[in-house]
């Protein structure tokens, strides 16, 4: 008896230790995050006690570097909408069918083989994608297109498209297979074609979870930072041209925490303001594709 | 002297999913508009058998069949057959109710729009009619455009009748339609398949003995991918020529 309950204490103080790591990493993870919201946030606050809001959203330059100071995040807005848009229209198409053809056309073995290539493409460093895009694609473009820059939003938006592409096949595969079988037979056996069983039932009923997977690629595109950073110049400013250097909000920030701007001083803290406008986008991303993927699933259950 | 065209017909049909022998050697002939009942114990290859008529088997990775299927004496399996023809032809309904999340209406012209018919007043007098052969018009027809998951299951699978029928097929095969549903729902679809054998030819898979009684005009008793028997429904139910009939329905096993 006595043994039996020695052995009952030891098991419990375990799980009392166990259960105490677990809650702190849990805790940890946390308190980073709230960490780094409010450095972002105290830091802004500061930066906006000497530049107005209003400044910020309206004007068109951004020039916190020169003796002419302007705080406009909207040509580094523009840049990062430009790229992100690019990356989408070449990701969407491509990932997409992908999507398709593996779900509809593919067999068994084929579908096992092209699964991990594209995962191969997910995994490697951005930082190659970023060379690639300088020294591969943007050469390859010049041949067709004359006036286009050494750096430039189209071959960093198409390299970072090709990044994306496993991140939308895979998400849009996972949601097109996702729709019960039972509709995919309605549809067959009322004699449409794999085809118009694709695109008429599959794809609409799978509307939200390839939604959501174009949200999260849009986070990841307005995130990504080091393929703009080496391929698409560091050139604020407000134009939607593709064709010429431009800088994305990333690339700012990375560009002012390497240069020798002073710490503490006006200059360093226009990149906690410009974090903040991208904290904000990613967020409310990731928000809505949250909340679309709750309504996804409740609708199927 | 011409050889009797039936509607459908098996010849020597054997077919597998990849080494399992599923059915074996399978004759059956059937008649034009008549309804026939494929009754056996789960597993004993008749909702495999219902699926080689409109070929929906064909997904299934490693399914071969050899020997013959016809329709009108025609080769379904040859190679000049276009499956999404022949399923026109060859309408289906599942045993789980499986609406599109599109409108009543919408479900019920999926069909027609495959063909690339716009006109409204086509769509619409086929809407009409194809819900009214359903017996389902006069609870839907002031609702066509809602959601058709908002129906009842039972309403559901006529809905799904209705989208099969509106394409105007020759064939309806029925996959076990009625066991998800209440037995009022399951009385107003046996009754409906009373009213559309004068014009459709019917094979129905079913697990429920009574309904097989009730519903059809010939009985086929599958057993282990075996066809054991296949005769006028009464003759089987009530005179069985094997044992083995003889001890499912009077269920000694299944």
């Amino acid at each position: 008896m006595f043994h039996l309950n020695s052995t009952f204490s030891t098991l419990r103080k375990s799980e009392k230790i166990i259960e105490g790591l677990l809650w702190l990493s849990a805790t940890i993870t946390i308190l980073v995050t709230v960490g780094i919201i409010w450095v972002l946030l105290s830091e802004s606050v500061s930066f906006f006690s000497e530049v107005s809001i209003v400044e910020f959203l309206t004007e068109k330059e951004w020039t916190p570097l020169f003796a002419d100071k302007k705080f406009g995040i909207l040509p580094l807005v523009a840049g990062t909408f430009l790229t992100t848009f690019i990356a989408i229209a070449v990701a969407l198409p491509i990932g997409l069918t992908i999507a398709i053809y593996l779900n509809e056309y593919a067999h068994g073995t084929f579908r096992a083989i092209i699964k991990p290539l594209l995962e191969v493409l997910a995994t490697i460093p951005t930082v190659v994608y970023g060379f690639f895009a300088l020294t591969v694609v943007t050469p390859f473009l010049q041949q067709f297109i004359p006036g286009l820059a050494g750096f430039n939003a189209l071959s960093a938006g198409i390299v970072m498209g090709i990044m994306i592409i496993p991140m939308i096949s895979s998400l849009s595969e996972d949601a097109i297979s996702a729709v019960p079988r039972s509709l995919r037979e309605a549809a067959y056996g009322m004699g449409s074609t794999r085809l118009q069983t694709a695109f008429g039932v599959m794809v609409p009923a799978a509307s939200s979870g390839i939604l959501v997977s174009i949200i999260l690629a849009i986070s990841r595109a307005v995130g990504e930072t080091m393929i703009v950073a080496i391929a698409a110049g560091q050139q604020p400013r407000l134009t939607l041209n593709p064709l010429v250097p431009i800088e994305t909000i990333t690339t700012y920030i990375v560009q002012v925490s390497l240069g020798d701007v002073p710490h503490g001083s006006l200059e360093y803290r226009t990149i906690f303001a410009a974090g903040l406008t991208l904290f904000i986008f990613t967020f409310a991303l990731n928000n809505i594709s949250f909340w679309i993927k709750k309504k996804y699933q409740e609708k199927y259950d | 002297m011409s050889k009797k065209v039936y509607k459908l017909e098996a010849k020597n049909l054997n077919a597998y999913y990849g080494n399992f022998h599923a059915l074996k050697g399978i004759d059956i002939a059937m008649e034009e508009k008549a309804v026939t009942a494929f009754i056996g114990p789960s597993g004993c290859g008749k909702s495999t058998f219902l699926r080689t008529f409109n070929r929906m088997n064909d997904f299934i990775e490693g399914f071969r069949t050899e020997g013959d299927i016809l329709l009108d004496g025609r080769d379904i399996y040859d190679k000049k057959i276009r499956v999404d023809e022949l399923r026109k032809e060859v309408g289906m309904v599942f045993q789980k109710p499986n609406p599109f999340p599109k409108s009543i209406f919408e479900n019920v012209v999926y069909g027609l729009r495959l063909q690339g018919i716009k006109n409204k007043a086509v769509l619409q007098e086929t809407a009409e009619k194809s819900l009214q052969r359903a017996a389902l018009w006069s609870e839907v027809k002031d609702n066509l455009n809602k959601s058709a998951l908002a129906l009842s299951g039972g309403q559901q699978q006529r809905l799904c009748i209705a989208r099969a029928l509106a394409i105007s097929p020759s064939v309806l095969l029925m996959d076990e339609p009625a066991s998800a549903l209440d037995p009022i729902s399951t009385a107003k679809i046996e009754e409906l398949i009373h009213e559309l054998k004068n014009d459709y030819t019917i094979v129905i898979v079913t697990h429920n003995m009574q309904q097989a009684g009730r519903v059809s005009d010939y009985t086929a008793f599958f057993y282990m991918g075996e066809l054991v028997e296949h005769s006028k429904t009464k003759a089987l139910f009530t005179s069985p020529s094997d044992t083995r009939t003889q001890n499912y329905i009077t269920g000694r096993f299944g």
